[in-house]
């Protein structure tokens, strides 16, 4: 990857006429990098997208581009370094896709906008390389908006730029969409060395897509870094001012708020098919406590997010007396006991789930996950 | 795919032309008085024996049909620029009051010079009227950066139209001197009384608004996607506005200076044009608009004049049961595919 810098925002203040949104913010893109802007709603993300797009003045602050300022370069210059996909567009009517993405050679060609040979080439690669060949000759307002926003890429790649300005590129997209356009971000801007800057509201893409992430809230850029090192469980929950539920790091998906109060059912479970069943208590509103598990195990994070409490053992270390005896308590406290796992599986090493079957049978609470559902 | 497209472009425009043409000649041969086609072939050529139906040719019909030609053209031109400043189908001159503004400060004008009726010329109308015009955009405008509502802007538009009207109501009404009896006449809207004094002055106006639109095509292009796609792609987008602004009330001013306000030839027009070349191609649309209003004013003038005759119709009467229709199916197209869409 080439690490050399191409945008360099040096304390930079953006925002709307005298209201500074974000202001102090000090930010360096690198070519064939996706920086991703993460943040709450009305954090400033868009408003610091559209004043590098130059749609908006700058306060205050520097920003350099191949090292020369930002602001010098002339309209037709910048359009040929820097491309953008906004969220907000107008629907002309009666113009097909192939015109939509020929504009995007606009800045290149000569007054009367006669396209020449090359200029065709370019477009047909830009059509190709995102896979909207077919679609060319359809008209623009009657495509579906996952197409549209790969249409608009295609136009985006016709200006040839160094930078890509995404606002939300996949919002309103459904989840195929999504994934088919970040596929298709993702590979132009390696294979073509691009940086590209975008905002996005899905934490799990932008933690998988993004090579770095940078946090906008209360009008700063709080951190700038890997998705690793910076969007870590905790400060996700204090950037987004999660009150309910929760988020985890390394799947990047949410769970709902726990229910709290007193424990009405034990979950017995261990090879990653309890996490349904602490979602669908969580729907119902049961407060329930979850059990024996193992800290690698895949039912872990949802344990944590959704049971009142979890018995925990190390990876790989056996249960223990200690462990059982706190399995029966919670069996004690809860109406019902549950175990996702059938019968031929609560064997060696796994014997203490019969064993704690057993004793929740002996106080008759042993369910079935049908029984416990239509009751 | 393309070429099929251009064919169908050009065979369009030859149509529309040759139907100008035909229209030109129907214009000029049939009214009050009917001239044989070959007599006013004969007055062309110098050989006519009539100095009566030479006159009439000549002096009257000629340029009046002329007149109506170019102010059409004009007219729908204004109309497309104003739909593409606003990205609103139902925009133009008169539906948005500017040329009802263009009226107002005509009339005014008329009326403050109606002592020195010498310094009354094409230029010092066109200069009154394009003020009104600039008048009644900025209001239109002020309006617009309050509201981003197409429908509300188009009543706001309306309404800034009946002001200027009632003004120029009464300013005609006070001024009722012998010497501008024309300008009740004139204010209701009518080609009557073109010379070829005007008939140049509006050409001259009306070419460079043209060579203006047609530098500025690349751009309207690109500014339909919206303002902040067309800057990303090197548009600059201020001047262009203000260009947009400039050209569009220039030449709604120059069709109000000699026709008085025309309804409905700017919306209608562009759509009828875009309907039938079905693209949004600027390229395609400017001389589609310049023809195709073109045509449209001749018949529409045509029809003021013979269908009641001898009394003659005021044009927008004309203009507006032939357009005001046009807009209705197509506000309703308009609703049918969002409902489609949604």
């Amino acid at each position: 990857m080439n690490e050399q810098a191409s945008i360099r925002c040096e304390s930079i203040s953006v925002g709307y006429g005298d209201h500074v949104v974000v202001g102090e913010a000090t930010l360096v893109l690198h070519r064939g990098e996706i920086l991703t802007l993460i943040g709450p709603n009305g954090a400033g993300k868009s408003t610091l997208l559209k004043t590098l797009a130059r749609v908006l003045p700058m306060l205050a602050g520097t920003v350099t581009l191949s090292g020369r300022d930002l602001m010098s370069y002339k309209n037709r210059e910048i359009a040929q370094k820097m491309a953008v996909l906004l969220t907000q567009g107008k629907d002309p009517g009666m113009i097909t896709c192939r015109e939509v993405i020929e504009m995007g050679r606009f800045p290149y060609t000569n007054m009367a906008g006669t396209m020449t040979a090359s200029d065709r080439k370019i477009v047909e690669e830009a059509m190709e390389q995102t896979g909207v060949k077919e679609l060319a000759q359809r008209e623009y307002a009657q495509i579906s908006d996952g197409q549209r926003q790969r249409v608009l890429l295609a136009r985006a790649l016709c200006q040839q730029p160094e930078i890509l300005i995404l606002d939300e590129p996949v919002s309103y997209l459904d989840i195929r969409y999504k994934l088919e356009f970040l596929t298709t971000l993702q590979r132009l801007v390696k294979q073509r060395n691009i940086t590209a800057v975008m905002t996005l509201h899905e934490l799990d893409l932008a933690a998988r897509i993004s090579d770095r992430i940078a946090c906008v809230k209360n009008g700063k850029i709080q951190r700038v870094g890997t998705p690793e090192e910076v969007m870590d469980s905790s400060y996700m929950v204090e950037l987004f001012d999660l009150q309910e539920g929760s988020y985890d790091a390394v799947s990047g998906s949410v769970e709902m708020e726990k229910i709290h109060g007193k424990s009405r059912v034990f979950v017995l479970c261990g090879t990653g098919n309890g996490t349904g069943i602490f979602r669908a208590l969580q729907r119902r509103q049961i407060a329930f406590d979850a059990g024996i598990l193992q800290q690698n195990d895949r039912d872990i994070p949802a344990a944590r997010a959704l049971a009142r409490k979890v018995i925990e053992v190390r990876p790989f270390a056996p249960v223990t007396e200690e462990e059982i005896r706190q399995a029966e308590n919670m069996i004690d406290e809860a109406d019902s006991v549950i175990c996702t796992l059938d019968e031929t599986e609560r064997e060696h090493p796994a014997e203490h789930l019969k064993e704690l079957m057993d004793y929740a049978d002996r106080q008759g609470k042993q369910k079935t996950v049908e029984e416990l559902f239509h009751e | 795919m393309e070429r099929g497209f251009n064919r169908k472009f050009n065979g369009i425009m030859m149509l529309l032309g040759a139907m100008i043409l035909g229209m030109l000649l129907i214009n000029i041969c049939i009214g009050n008085v009917r001239i044989p086609l070959r007599e006013v072939i004969a007055v062309f050529h110098g050989t006519a024996s009539d100095p009566v139906n030479r006159d009439i040719v000549l002096q009257l019909r000629f340029p009046r049909a002329l007149a109506a030609m170019l102010l059409g053209g004009g007219l729908a031109l204004a109309g497309y620029l104003l739909q593409t400043y606003f990205h609103n189908p139902i925009a133009g001159p008169y539906i948005l009051g500017i040329s009802s503004g263009a009226k107002l400060m005509v009339a005014v004008t008329m009326v403050v010079l109606a002592d020195n009726l010498r310094a009354f010329n094409s230029m010092t109308m066109i200069a009154a009227a394009f003020l009104g015009a600039m008048m009644a955009m900025g209001m239109v405008l002020l309006v617009a950066r309050v509201v981003h509502n197409m429908a509300v802007l188009v009543v706001a538009g309306v309404m800034i139209g009946y002001i200027c009207s009632a003004i120029t109501e009464i300013v005609v009404t006070f001024a009722a001197d012998s010497d501008i009896v024309n300008l009740h006449n004139w204010s209701r809207g009518s080609f009557s009384g073109i010379t070829w004094n005007n008939v140049l002055a509006l050409t001259v106006i009306t070419v460079l608004c043209v060579i203006a639109t047609v530098i500025m095509a690349k751009s309207i292009n690109a500014y339909q996607m919206g303002e902040q796609y067309a800057s990303s792609v090197g548009v600059n987008v201020k001047v262009f506005r203000v260009l947009l602004v400039l050209v569009s009330s220039l030449l709604s001013a120059t069709v109000t200076a000699f026709a008085g306000p025309v309804s409905f030839v700017g919306i209608a027009v562009p759509h009828l044009i875009r309907t039938v070349l079905h693209t949004a191609d600027p390229k395609k649309i400017i001389p589609g608009c310049l023809l195709g209003g073109g045509l449209f004013c001749l018949v529409c003038d045509f029809l003021a004049r013979t269908m009641l005759s001898p009394t003659e119709m005021n044009i927008s009467t004309v203009t507006a049961i032939f357009g005001a229709p046009v807009v209705i199916v197509m506000l309703l197209r308009r609703q049918k595919e969002r409902e489609v869409h949604a």
